[in-house]
C-alpha cells in the first residue's frame, strides 16, 4: 500500500500535560498577582497558604465527583444541598436522643460521632444514587432532575432541622477536621487540617479511577458517545447511576469538610449556589459540558483558583461587586480559551 | 498535468460561469492545495473526484467563503469573486449543499427557504410574501406538492435535500455546489436528483458535483476533475473517460481488483441462526444463516428493515418475537453478552455511533474488550493506558490507519481512518461473527480497497498461522460492492428478508427488483427465472 496521505500531526498543545501545566501556570500568575497586590506580603504568609487550601477543600471535593458527572456529559446542580443535607444529618445525628433526659452521644462518645460521619457520607450517597436512578429510568435530563432534587434535598436537610440551625450539645472530633494546624502546636504534627488531607487522598483515588480502571474508561466513553458505548458493550445506565452516586459520595465527604468549616453547626442553609462554584471549578480545569473531557487535577486546580481569586479580591480590598465580576469574567476566559485551543487543533 | 481531452470550441468560447485560478491552501506545514485551477460553465456539471484528504474539502470552503486562499483568484460570470463569509457567497450565487443537511428541523419549509432574508415590513415578517417565494421555488424544482408550511423534520430526508435546493433556487443562485449528496439516499432518491440536476443545468447553472461514487459520477456530468493531494491531476469529459482510469488518476497507481476473492471455504459451520425475527417495528419474520468462512450480505432499499435486523441480533434493540442461536447460546443478550460470546458490530453511523470521536484511537479500539490490559494478581482488572496504547498499535498496523499514533484523537482521521478504527476494534476483541453495516459508506476509494481487503482475509481465513475463517454479515446500498464482496445475498424489502442465495444468481437489477417488492424469491428458486 503505497503512502497515501502524510498522517496528520498532533499538536503539543492538545497533550495533556501541557494542558494541566498550562493551568497550573495560570494559577501561579494568578496568585503571584495577589501576593505582589496585597500590601505587606500577608497573601503569602503560610496562615494564608493553609486558608487558602482549606477554604478550597470544599469546593474542590464537591468538584472531583462533579468531574466524574460532567464527563459523562452530565451536570449535578443539587450538590449545594447535598452538602446541606450531610451538614444536617450529622449534627441531626450526635443529638439524637437516649431515653427521656439523656443523648445518646454521652453513652457512645467514641461510636456515636463515626456513625455519624458514616451516616452523613451515605445519605449522600443514597442521594446521588437518587438522582442518577431518576437520570437513567425515568430518561429525564440531569438538568432538570438535579434541577429537581436541588429543591428537594434543600427541604429535607429543613425538615430534618425544622428549619432551625442544630447545635450538637458536645463537641466532638469531626468539628474539628478543617481547624487550622499550622497556627496550633498541639496539631501541627499533622502538617495540613485533616480535611485538606481528606481531599488530597480523594483527588489521588479519583485520578486514579479515571485513568486505570474499566470504570474510568466507560465514564470517557458515556460522555463521548454514549451511542457508541452502547454499541461496544457498555453499561451505559449503570455507569451513569455509579456516577451520580460517587458525585453524592464526594458532596458528603465535602458536606463533612463544611459542617467543621462552620464551626460544627447544623446549618440547612450553608452552601447555597455552591453548585455553581463547583461547576466553575470544573469547567475552568478544562472539562467540557458536553461530555467526553476533563481531569480532577484540572479541576482541582479549578477550585484553587476560584478560592484564590475570592480571598485574593477580599484582601486586597475590592469592592464586592468587582470580585463577582471578575470571577464571572475569568470563567468565562477559561472556557473561550479553551475553545481557540481545540479550534486550533481541528 | 494529464489532459485527457482539451475543452472543445464551443466550451472556449463561452465565459466561465465560474473560475479559480492558481489557487493554494496551507495549513501549518500540510500543503491543502497547490496551484489549482477550475472552471465551471453555464449548465454544465462539473464533477470533482478525489480520495478524502485530496483537497476537495478545501478547495469547497474556499469556494463557500469558509476558508480564505493563501494565493489565487476567482471570477464568478467575469467579476472578481473573493468571499470572506459564507453570506457573501450566498450574495454572490453560489450556493452549497452539504452531506449533512443544514436545515433546521423545527421550523417550517417555508421559513428554512428564506432563512437569514425574510422580507419584511419593519419588524413583522412579510409572511404572505414568504409563502409565495416558497412556493415558486419548489414548484421551479418539480416539488408543488410539498405544503411550504409543513415542518421540515415530517419530511424524508430526500424531500429535505430538496428544500436545500429550493432554498438555493430563491437565492438565484449561479453555482451550486453538491457535496456527497446520494450518501444517505435509496436510488428511487437519487433518479429525482439527478432529474433535478438536469433541470438546473437547463437553466444555466453550474453544478459542481464532489462524489466517491463513479457511477454517479459517470451518470450526471459532463467534465471530471480529479485532485490527488491537494493538486489537479487531469480534467477529461466524461463520455469516453473510463471508470479504471479515473479511479487510476485518484489513487495515483493502477487499481487492478478492487474486490479481491481467495478461495472460501463455503461448507463452514452454522455460526449465527436466526429464526422468524421481528423487531418491534421491522423486520418481520426474518430468517437466516450465518456460516464460517461465508460473506453474507443484505441488500434492499434505506429504510427496509435492515439495520434494524443487525441491531436486534446484536441486542441493541428490542425482540418482539423469534428466535436467535449463537454458537451454544440461545435467546437475544445485551451488546456487552455479545461482544464476550464472540459477536462484534460496525454501525452504520460513524459519528454518532460507530466512535466516540474525541477519545484517542486507543480508547476506541479497546472499548469492548478492557480485560487483559492490567498488571497481575490483585491490579489485573485495572486498565493501564500504556497497555491500551500498545495493544492497539498492533491493530493501528494490521488495518493500515494512518495517524501520529494510538493516542491521536479519531476526529483528526480522514473518514476511510476513522472507519477502520471502528473495523480495528473487532479484530481487538478477536469476534467470530462480524456484523458490518455500511462499513464503506462516505470513506475513500482506497480505504474502501483496504476493506474489502480485511473481509476477504478474514473469511477465507489463514491455514498457515491456523486462524480460522470468521463468518460475516455485511449490509450495503451499494449494489456493485454487495456482488464484489458477499457469498451469498439476502434481500430485505418492507422489513420481510428473502432467501439467501448465492451470488451467482444475482445481479444489480434483480436485486433491485426484490428490493422494491416486484419480484419474490421462493426456496431455492433463481430469481432470474422468476
Amino acid at each position: 500500500m503505497t503512502e497515501l496521505h502524510s498522517p496528520p500531526k498532533t499538536s503539543i498543545w492538545q497533550s495533556n500535560w501541557v494542558n494541566t501545566l498550562g493551568r497550573f501556570g495560570v494559577l501561579i500568575v494568578v496568585f503571584g498577582f495577589f501576593a505582589w497586590k496585597v500590601e505587606d506580603g500577608k497573601f503569602y504568609t503560610p496562615r494564608n497558604l493553609e486558608n487558602i487550601a482549606r477554604q478550597s477543600a470544599v469546593y474542590a471535593t464537591a468538584a472531583l465527583g462533579m468531574t466524574l458527572v460532567i464527563i459523562t456529559a452530565g451536570i449535578d446542580l443539587s450538590i449545594g444541598s447535598v452538602i446541606a443535607l450531610t451538614v444536617v444529618g450529622v449534627a441531626w445525628m450526635l443529638n439524637l436522643p437516649a431515653g427521656a433526659n439523656d443523648i445518646l452521644i454521652n453513652r457512645y462518645p467514641v461510636g456515636l460521632p463515626i456513625l455519624a460521619v458514616i451516616g452523613g457520607v451515605v445519605l449522600a450517597t443514597l442521594a446521588g444514587l437518587a438522582n442518577g436512578v431518576m437520570v437513567v429510568w425515568l430518561r429525564i435530563s440531569p438538568f432538570i432532575v438535579t434541577l429537581g432534587t436541588m429543591g428537594v434535598f434543600r427541604g429535607l436537610a429543613k425538615g430534618i432541622s425544622q428549619e432551625k440551625d442544630i447545635y450538637p450539645e458536645v463537641d466532638t472530633w469531626i468539628s474539628t477536621i478543617m481547624e487550622p494546624t499550622l497556627t496550633n502546636p498541639d496539631r501541627d504534627w499533622m502538617l495540613l487540617p485533616p480535611g485538606v488531607w481528606l481531599l488530597l487522598v480523594s483527588a489521588l483515588a479519583g485520578a486514579f479511577l479515571l485513568r486505570y480502571t474499566r470504570l474510568g474508561r466507560h465514564i470517557y466513553a458515556v460522555g463521548s458517545n454514549e451511542e457508541t458505548a452502547r454499541l461496544c458493550g457498555v453499561p451505559v445506565g449503570r455507569t451513569k447511576i455509579i456516577v451520580y452516586m460517587l458525585a453524592g459520595m464526594f458532596g458528603g465527604l465535602a458536606g463533612l469538610m463544611q459542617f467543621s468549616f462552620i464551626s460544627g453547626i447544623g446549618q440547612p442553609t450553608t452552601g447555597i449556589s455552591y453548585e455553581l462554584f463547583v461547576i466553575a471549578a470544573v469547567v475552568i480545569g478544562g472539562a467540557s459540558l458536553m461530555g467526553g473531557e476533563g481531569t480532577i487535577m484540572g479541576s482541582v486546580i479549578g477550585a484553587l483558583m476560584i478560592t484564590i481569586l475570592y480571598m485574593g479580591g477580599q484582601q486586597a480590598g475590592w469592592p464586592k461587586w468587582v470580585q463577582e465580576m471578575v470571577i464571572g469574567g475569568i470563567i468565562i476566559a477559561a472556557v473561550a480559551l479553551d475553545q481557540l485551543r481545540h479550534r486550533g487543533n481541528a | 498535468m494529464r489532459v485527457l481531452l482539451v475543452p472543445t470550441t464551443s466550451e472556449a468560447k463561452l465565459i466561465a460561469r465560474l473560475k479559480m485560478a492558481n489557487i493554494s491552501k496551507s495549513f501549518g506545514a500540510t500543503r491543502a492545495l497547490v496551484d489549482v485551477g477550475l472552471e465551471a460553465f453555464p449548465g454544465e456539471v462539473l464533477a470533482l473526484v478525489g480520495e478524502n484528504g485530496a483537497g476537495k474539502s478545501t478547495l469547497k470552503k474556499i469556494l463557500s467563503g469558509a476558508h480564505l486562499p493563501d494565493s489565487g483568484q476567482m471570477w464568478v460570470d467575469g467579476n472578481s469573486y473573493n468571499p470572506k463569509t459564507p453570506q457573501a457567497a450566498r450574495q454572490a450565487g453560489i450556493a452549497m449543499i452539504y452531506q449533512e443537511l443544514s436545515l433546521a428541523p423545527h421550523l417550517s419549509v417555508m421559513e428554512n427557504i428564506v432563512l437569514g432574508v425574510e422580507p419584511t415590513v419593519g419588524p413583522l415578517v412579510k409572511w404572505g410574501e414568504v409563502y409565495r417565494r416558497a412556493s415558486e421555488a419548489l414548484h421551479e424544482i418539480g416539488l408543488g406538492d410539498i405544503d411550504p408550511g409543513m415542518k421540515v423534520r415530517r419530511l424524508s430526508l430526500a424531500r429535505q435535500q430538496m428544500v436545500e435546493i429550493a432554498r438555493a433556487i430563491a437565492f438565484d443562485c449561479r453555482v451550486l455546489v453538491f457535496d456527497e449528496p446520494t450518501s444517505s439516499l435509496t436510488s428511487s432518491d437519487i433518479k429525482h436528483l439527478f432529474a433535478l440536476i438536469r433541470r438546473l443545468k437547463d437553466r444555466g447553472i453550474s453544478v459542481i458535483y464532489i462524489s466517491h461514487f463513479l457511477e454517479e459520477v459517470k451518470e450526471i456530468s459532463d467534465r471530471i476533475l480529479v485532485l490527488r493531494d491537494g493538486a489537479s491531476v487531469g480534467t477529461a469529459a466524461t463520455m469516453g473517460a473510463k471508470a479504471s482510469e479515473i479511479v487510476s488518476m485518484m489513487v495515483g497507481r493502477e487499481v487492478e481488483q478492487l474486490y479481491p476473492r481467495s478461495p472460501r471455504k463455503l461448507d463452514g459451520e452454522v455460526l449465527l441462526e436466526v429464526n422468524k425475527l421481528s423487531g418491534m417495528d421491522k423486520p418481520t419474520a426474518a430468517s437466516l444463516e450465518i456460516k464460517r468462512g461465508t460473506v453474507t450480505g443484505i441488500s434492499g432499499l434505506i429504510g427496509a428493515g435492515r439495520t434494524e435486523l443487525m441491531r436486534a441480533i446484536f441486542g441493541l434493540d428490542q425482540i418482539k418475537d423469534g428466535e436467535i442461536k449463537f454458537g451454544v447460546f440461545r435467546g437475544a443478550a445485551k451488546p456487552v453478552t455479545q461482544w464476550s460470546r464472540g459477536m462484534g458490530m460496525v454501525s452504520e453511523d460513524r459519528k454518532h455511533e460507530g466512535l466516540a470521536l474525541n477519545l484517542s484511537i486507543a480508547d476506541n479500539i479497546t472499548l469492548p474488550k478492557l480485560s487483559g490490559l492490567g498488571l497481575t494478581g490483585w491490579f489485573r482488572r485495572l486498565v493501564l493506558p500504556s497497555r491500551q496504547k500498545k495493544c492497539s498499535l498492533q491493530w493501528i498496523n494490521k488495518v493500515n490507519i494512518k495517524c501520529s499514533g494510538p493516542a491521536a484523537s479519531v476526529a483528526s482521521l480522514s473518514g476511510g481512518n476513522q472507519q477502520k478504527v471502528a473495523i480495528a476494534r473487532l479484530f481487538h476483541a478477536d469476534v467470530d461473527v462480524w456484523l458490518l453495516d455500511e462499513p464503506t459508506r462516505g470513506i475513500d476509494v482506497g480505504s474502501k480497497a483496504q476493506i474489502y481487503e480485511l473481509i476477504n482475509e478474514l473469511a477465507a481465513g489463514d491455514q498457515g498461522s491456523g486462524r480460522k475463517p470468521k463468518a460475516i454479515l455485511l449490509i450495503s446500498s451499494y449494489l456493485p460492492e454487495l456482488l464484489g464482496v458477499c457469498d451469498e445475498i439476502a434481500v430485505m424489502d418492507r422489513g420481510r428478508l428473502s432467501k439467501a442465495l448465492p451470488v451467482s444468481q444475482w445481479d444489480e437489477h434483480k436485486l433491485m427488483m426484490v428490493a422494491t417488492g416486484n419480484l419474490k424469491t421462493e426456496k431455492g428458486r433463481d430469481p432470474r427465472n422468476l
